[in-house]
């Protein structure tokens, strides 16, 4: 990846997180995946942003429950493979208990192209979703602002989960 | 001492605070004793009352936050034992009703006979551990915790939950969580 490249992913994660900033999100938690990694980056080394390593998805889920319970807007980060760790916790805790969290999950095995323990779950990601009946968007690098903003309005109206998948070469 | 006998000592000494209490019989065993609005029942996702509590003690530091937690529960997310020891808030008060069996699927042996679990916690990094002492009154203990600088594990021994199970909970879940976001404004 050429310097110029990494810059791009570093101005667009830095983008992203004044669009989450700007839409009320002050709790972060997850597990990190580098297609994630200029954004969890950015949480890190930004005291404004509230950022915990957490050590599972679905604990990750549990703590952004807490701080939503508490008032706060919360997000999680995470890579799909974590995603079936979080089935339970988003069937009988988020989706019953109305506690909508925003989910933003990288996109390993998009397409088939990917190192085999991602295959599976990159195939099925979108139908699992579908099967949950949970709000998901894929942007592109240009509708980033655009899917936050219906994302985010999916959650306030509703009250469920939403997941946004992040595909490669937008945070890494 | 029994779980039932455990909270009743414990449920008065709690004030106005958030409560998160476990999954199964714990919750259950809770609304029996006292239901108050500041309880937020945990009835699926097993292990994550202690996740939850965490999220809510970080982001309400004026607050004491309790977790009656049950010793299959910590065992299922030993890790968030980790991210407590880790962030070490002062306001994280863990409580652990180790009846050494998963009481609400018929009472099937769990590991914590075996495992320490006040030592995991300390080993984590929690600030104050304490195993309740089989002559000591847990009133006693408790108050004497609060007064400690957290995050606090306490670990009480109860005997195996042979009485009939207390009612399921009650509320729908989304009610839980209105009721207790209300009452913890």
């Amino acid at each position: 990846m050429s310097k110029n490249w990494s810059e791009e992913l570093h101005i667009n994660a830095k983008n992203y997180a004044g669009f989450l900033k700007e839409k009320g999100y002050s709790f972060f938690t997850g597990v990190p995946c580098s297609l994630l990694g200029t954004l969890i980056e950015h949480f890190e080394n930004s005291p404004e942003f509230q950022y915990v390593p957490n050590v599972r998805e679905d604990a990750a889920l549990g703590l952004a429950t807490g701080a939503y319970l508490a008032g706060k807007k919360a997000c999680v980060l995470m890579q799909n493979s974590g995603f079936g760790y979080s089935l339970n916790v988003l069937t009988s805790l988020n989706m019953i208990y109305k506690i909508p969290l925003l989910l933003i999950i990288s996109y390993r095995g998009y397409l088939g192209n990917d190192a085999p323990e991602h295959l599976i779950m990159g195939d099925k990601m979108t139908k699992l979703l579908e099967d949950l009946d949970i709000p998901t968007f894929i942007p592109s690098l240009e509708t980033l602002e655009k899917d936050l903003e219906r994302a985010d309005e999916v959650i306030e109206k509703q009250k469920v989960p939403a997941v946004i998948l992040i595909r490669e070469k937008i945070f890494g | 001492m029994k779980t039932r006998d455990a909270l009743a000592q414990i449920i008065p000494l709690l004030g106005a605070n958030p409560v998160v209490c476990a999954t199964g019989h714990i919750s259950r065993e809770v609304q029996g004793v006292q239901h108050r609005n500041e309880n937020f029942y945990v009835i699926g996702s097993m292990g994550m009352c202690s996740s939850i509590g965490l999220g809510i003690a970080l982001s309400r530091p004026e607050k004491k936050v309790f977790v009656i937690d049950g010793d299959g529960s910590v065992l299922m997310n030993m890790g968030n034992l980790a991210v407590v020891g880790a962030l070490k808030p002062k306001n994280f008060i863990h409580i652990v009703l180790d009846n050494e069996a998963y009481a609400s699927t018929g009472n099937q042996k769990t590991l914590s006979s075996v495992v320490r679990l006040d030592e995991v916690a300390r080993a984590n990094g929690y600030k104050t551990v304490h195993k309740l002492g089989t002559d000591e009154n847990l009133k006693d203990a408790l108050q004497k915790l609060l007064k400690m600088e957290g995050p606090t594990f306490l670990l009480i021994k109860v005997g195996p939950d042979t009485d009939k199970a207390a009612p399921r909970v009650k509320a729908e879940p989304d009610e839980i969580t209105e009721v207790f976001m209300t009452a913890i404004q």
